[in-house]
């Protein structure tokens, strides 16, 4: 336990973290500037964990079908999807829990629809999930004709722009959503299955692992996750913006995952690390913001510093940078 | 300056009112087509239902095509149209290209062509006119709404862009530099993009508050669109300022949220762009129908307005019901 | 080896994997007008020999020949060019595309630069009449039988080719009619000088058409012999390499039940699978099953483990009528399964010997009642002891291990949920000496100790040493089972032959 935490200090990810900290606090300087406003924390760092936490949400789904070998593409238009109905709702009057229960419902839903695709008829997840990326929208649109719903529901509203001690609610919602989800999946099995399903599914359910029942669950848990992020998102803004909530979120949370050390080939993966990945995207999104960089440069700076972390990260970077360690040789069982 | 805008808008208003008050009967009971881009935002929506209603108040048969944002989808909707044969089509071009082929179908089919709200590239003589409006004279507009509204003070302003390297991202800021350029007093101290949505918005001006001494530093706020304003305005009240007093918000559209904003003095001023494009061609077609008088080519909206003056919640209460 | 007029000849050809020779020292002629079939059991060194002959592959050592001038050749397109072609058992032709176009794709006649639809089209209808086909020739390929598309294909091989036409499995997919006609063409080439080498897994389709015959075994050449000179048994016997001496039964079991039924097959199979069979097995009891590649033993395996449910017939379990619907079905029942390919269906390889192991156990434990990392050191470390099992530390990826330690540890995952009845296929291929003799020795074991299992093997030596009883597969039938004196090498070679009239001293 003790060598994991020495580890974690010098894993890849908490670098590149302090790396993009770094360079955000040399081009603003005041950058790790906090103060007490209003009951609740005001600065740019703050800035990062509230906006970084709809993508942080999305990670955590997307991190368990990642591991499953699979990939979920439609995270950005179901966000939409639940946004709408969450908003909607309210605006038709229904109680704010009614609306906010109906919303993740629907996200559930969702993400069964692709857990069906991808488990029963075996399709690829690319593919499956592609076909809600690219419906879900427009059914969102349909769900709010088009235009913005705005809503002025104090309890909805609170959600995205509301704070617990002194911190953004959405990042909250944000730790505590990975906190339950990694206690989730390390104190029962389904972590161990989930690898095993991702590294091998033939072999996992040779095994006697019923994959279908895990691949529909982790489908579903990234709806829920997509959901949970429509509803942060719309409730920030105090509206539905079916054309644009979530739009390449999916982009980003796939990059998060991947920042975060877990392969696009499936297996081992780590949640906690999906949303570092996470933070130190929109470490770099506020970090431009505040920089005053033209907006022409944002997306080439963004690659740059993310062709920079993944290179940080990549065994040969490794190699060259960490001294291996020697292992203790044990025979096994003595 | 202030004076002529006004006079400017004073005739537009006349003879939008006197073309609507000579309306002519020669389009009633014709078949028009109109092909929509799709509903991909509020203001496209307005547009839609404001043309079935300009088609109702004319007693025109109005067949309406949602292109859900495909060209061919476009262009089959255009050949339905010749093939019932109609006696007008209005589209809202998805693409400025590939439409020379589709066009000359229209025009030997002598069924006269008008563009709305964006242009393409064809021949001119493929159709009739283009209804459109002058997006750098909008953010003119605004620009020198805020020289008026600032005075001699300094100013230091903040800009959300629209998605980079769009049209009406380059015009409106165009249009806005020109109007503050020869005021010193004025500058841009700050441009991101804001992508034109409200999350964004709000993200952005988080961003620029933080940059700007809390924003004690920023006088105003332009914003491309009403969206990126609406999100804007939350971020400066997040952070503990009045908007519309602490920071002066302008911005381009006129959708109903941003009245509502007057209203509640968060906003300042809006400049529309208005969804009635349609009024503007049926008037066109009326008079080439009656007498063949060829309109002008380019038919430009005009760009009005809005401050809290001008009477913001009845302004809400009827957009509201536009599909905004 | 003797000199002969060969048109392809592969001298001395070695090829290396890794640290895995796959094919050692290997002589191979072929002649202008035969059909030689080349035999051997999975990794015999089959299939890397053909990638040679086609330029797939570059051997390590050794030389390919054509006309006795030696080559080197750097692609399939390059072997076509001297004269050799290959048809596989998948069609790899563009069915969406004309018959005439997948005949002359890449190749067609032009006319100013352009396809001559007309000339290529009468063109492939002469051609097509010389394999007896009187199909249209612009019709899509995809609309007509396997069958019909395998002709093609051989007929776009010979046309390009000319000289050497090497068939890789070209029947498994068809029907016995479909097959007839296909050797009818066979035969024609055959007439007209053309050199043919047959892969097949079916005996009898051997000795149908065959001139000589070529085994490998284990990469090293075993023989190649004139058809006319051997019969099925010599044949199964060069495959499996078994020197069948009557050596008189292992008659390890007395005769007739001494235990407990714990399972009762009836009528049990799989459509399109394994024909339905009947079975008994008892507590204490190893079932071997024999037969060669492709003779429905893994099916049968899987069948009984509901990895591809049974669709037809009756198991009971202990007496009490019991349906096996799934793989975790099974395992609530108390079955295990070691499947044949370790690496595709196995091990978890990203993951560790640790996880490897308990991975069984604790899906039968479920999702809610998690094996903590101490427990599953402990249950790891217990069954990695038992097995001998050689890794580094128990954390370890199970990819770095041997192949014969990846086997304990698939072994070991079975023996942690406390099975009553293990299947293991083919649980020795490949690995080495020492892992070999563990694995055995724990058969022996586990029988001991009153567990049922069903081992498939080709390793005849082997499977008669444990086994009580010996099922003997055939073309996807269960054909014999074999008790008590019976169970010996040389009568399960005749068995599996098909040839019980041919035993000989």
């Amino acid at each position: 336990m003790k060598r994991f935490n020495l580890q974690a200090l010098a894993n890849p990810q908490l670098l590149a973290l302090a790396g993009v900290l770094l360079i955000n606090w040399i081009l603003f300087p005041n950058f790790f500037r906090i103060s007490w406003q209003d009951g609740r924390l005001f600065g740019s760092i703050i800035d990062v964990l509230n906006r970084g936490a709809p993508v942080a949400i999305l990670a955590v789904g997307m991190t368990m079908v990642i591991a499953t070998k699979g990939v979920d593409l439609s995270v950005g238009a179901i966000m939409a999807v639940c946004g709408a109905v969450a908003a909607t709702m309210v605006v038709a009057g229904y109680p704010t829990p009614v609306a906010v229960i109906a919303a993740l419902g629907v996200g559930i839903a969702c993400g069964l629809w692709n857990g069906f695709l991808v488990a029963v008829l075996d399709i690829q997840p690319i593919i499956a999930t592609l076909v809600l990326m690219v419906a879900g929208r427009g059914i969102a649109q349909l769900i709010t004709e088009g235009s913005i719903v705005t809503f002025n529901d104090p309890a909805l509203i609170f959600i995205g722009t509301g704070s617990f001690l002194g911190f953004p609610m959405a990042a909250v919602i944000a730790l505590v959503l990975m906190v339950l989800v990694t206690l989730l999946v390390r104190r029962t099995a389904i972590g161990l299955f989930v690898q095993a399903i991702g590294v091998n599914r033939a072999a996992a359910s040779l095994a006697g692992i019923r994959s279908r029942m895990l691949l529909m669950l982790v489908y579903a848990l990234s709806g829920l996750c997509a959901a949970i992020a429509g509803i942060v998102v719309a409730a920030d803004i105090r509206g539905a913006d079916a054309n644009n909530s979530g739009l390449w979120l999916e982009l980003d949370a796939i990059l998060a995952v991947v920042i975060g050390g877990t392969s696009l080939l499936g297996g081992r993966f780590s949640i906690p690390l999906a949303l570092v990945g996470a933070i130190i995207i929109q470490a770099m999104n506020t970090g431009i913001l505040v920089s005053g960089f033209r907006p022409e440069f944002n997306l080439i700076v963004k690659a740059g510093m993310i062709i920079l972390i993944l290179l940080i990260q990549s065994p040969f970077a490794t190699q060259l940078f960490v001294r291996r360690k020697l292992v203790v040789t044990r025979e096994a069982g003595k | 300056m202030k004076l002529i805008t006004k006079l400017a808008i004073a005739a537009s208003l006349a003879t939008a009112l006197t073309s609507v008050s000579l309306a002519q009967d020669n389009l009633k009971g014709l078949t028009i087509g109109f092909s929509q881009i799709g509903s991909e935002s509020g203001w496209r929506a307005a547009e839609t239902s404001v043309t079935k209603q300009q088609a109702e108040q004319r007693g025109i048969d109005l067949k309406f095509a949602d292109a859900q944002q495909k060209q061919e989808n476009q262009i089959k909707a255009i050949r339905g149209f010749i093939a019932q044969g109609v006696s007008a089509i209005l589209v809202a071009p998805v693409v400025a290209t590939g439409w020379d082929d589709v066009l000359t179908e229209a025009k030997e089919a002598n069924i006269p062509v008008i563009l709305l709200d964006r242009g393409v590239d064809a021949s001119e003589d493929l159709y009739l006119t283009s209804v459109a409006s002058d997006q750098v004279k909008e953010g003119r507009v605004a620009g020198e709404w805020l020289v008026g509204a600032v005075g001699d003070a300094t100013c230091k302003i903040v800009e959300l862009q629209g998605t980079v390297g769009s049209t009406p991202a380059i015009n409106r800021k165009k249009g806005f530099e020109e109007a503050i350029a020869g005021h010193a007093n004025l500058t841009i101290a700050r441009s991101q993009t804001g992508d034109f949505t409200r999350a964004k918005g709000k993200e952005v001006m988080e961003g620029f508050i933080k940059a700007e001494n809390g924003g004690a530093d920023i006088c105003a706020v332009y914003a491309h669109n009403d969206d990126m304003a609406v999100g804007a305005i939350q971020a400066i009240k997040d952070a503990g300022l009045k908007p519309g007093t602490d920071i002066k918000v302008v911005s381009i559209d006129a959708v109903p949220d941003i009245f509502a904003a007057m209203v509640a003095g968060e906003a300042n001023a809006t400049v529309e762009l208005t969804p009635n494009m349609a009024g503007p061609a049926f008037d066109a077609l009326s008079k080439y129908l009656a007498d063949g008088t060829l309109p002008e080519k380019f038919i430009i909206t005009e760009s009005k307005l809005y401050t809290p003056a001008d009477n913001p919640q009845g302004e809400y209460d009827t957009r509201k019901g536009l599909g905004y | 080896m003797q000199d002969g007029p060969y048109v392809l000849e592969a001298r001395g050809v070695i090829k290396i994997f890794g640290n895995h020779v796959a094919l050692d020292s290997v002589d191979f002629g072929l002649k202008a007008g035969e059909v030689h079939a080349l035999l051997g059991e999975n990794g015999a060194g089959k299939s890397t020999l053909i990638k040679i002959l086609t330029g797939v592959y570059q051997p390590d050592g050794g030389g390919v020949f054509v006309d006795g001038t030696a080559v080197s050749l750097d692609n399939p397109l390059h072997a076509q060019t001297h004269g050799i072609g290959t048809v596989y058992q998948e069609v790899n032709l563009l069915p969406n595309r004309s018959v005439a176009e997948n005949l002359y794709l890449g190749h067609q006649p032009t006319r100013f630069g352009l396809v001559d639809r007309r000339k290529m089209e009468s063109a492939a209808k002469v051609l097509l009449k010389r394999y007896g086909l009187n199909i249209d020739p612009g019709s899509e390929l995809g609309t007509h039988s396997v069958a019909v598309q395998q002709i093609v294909a051989i007929a776009r091989a010979v046309e390009l080719s000319g000289k050497v036409l090497i068939l890789d499995e070209p029947t498994a997919s068809l029907d016995r009619n479909e097959v007839a006609r296909l050797f009818e063409v066979i035969g024609d080439l055959k007439r007209s000088g053309l050199a043919i080498i047959f892969i097949t897994h079916f005996l009898d389709q051997v000795f149908a058409i065959s001139d000589r015959v070529t085994v490998l075994r284990n990469g090293r050449l075993v023989e190649t012999r004139e058809l006319n000179s051997v019969t099925r048994t010599d044949v199964v016997r060069l495959m499996l390499g078994k020197d069948i001496a009557f050596s008189g039964a292992t008659d390890l079991e007395p005769d007739g039940p001494t235990t407990d039924v714990l399972l009762d097959f009836r009528g049990y199979g799989r459509s399109k699978s394994v024909q339905p069979f009947d079975l008994t097995i008892h507590k204490g009891e190893v079932i071997g099953i024999a037969g060669l590649l492709g003779s429905g033993r893994t099916e049968m395996a899987r069948i009984m483990f509901g990895a591809d449910p049974a669709d037809q017939g009756s198991m009971s379990l202990s007496g009490k009528p019991t349906a096996v619907r799934s793989t975790s079905e099974a395992i609530s029942h108390g079955f295990g399964f070691c499947p044949e390919d370790r690496k595709a269906e196995g091990i978890l390889g990203d993951l560790s010997v640790r996880e490897n192991i308990v991975i069984a156990l604790q899906g039968k434990l479920g999702w809610f009642r998690a094996l903590n990392r101490d427990e599953q050191l402990e249950i790891a470390g217990k069954f990695g002891e038992a097995m001998d099992i050689r890794a580094a530390s128990l954390d370890m990826p199970v990819k770095l291990l041997s192949g014969g330690n990846q086997q304990k540890v698939i072994l070991s995952r079975w023996l942690a949920t406390d099975p009553s009845f293990l299947i293991l296929d083919e649980p020795t291929r490949g690995i080495d000496v020492g892992a070999h003799a563990e694995i055995v020795r724990t058969i022996n074991r586990l029988r001991d100790d009153g567990m049922a299992m069903v081992v498939i093997s080709s390793e005849l030596d082997e499977v008669v040493a444990y086994s009580s009883r010996i099922v003997v597969m055939r073309d996807r039938e269960m054909v014999a089972e074999l008790r008590g004196k019976n169970i010996n090498p040389g009568i399960i070679v005749q068995a599996i032959a098909n040839h019980p009239d041919e035993v000989q001293a």
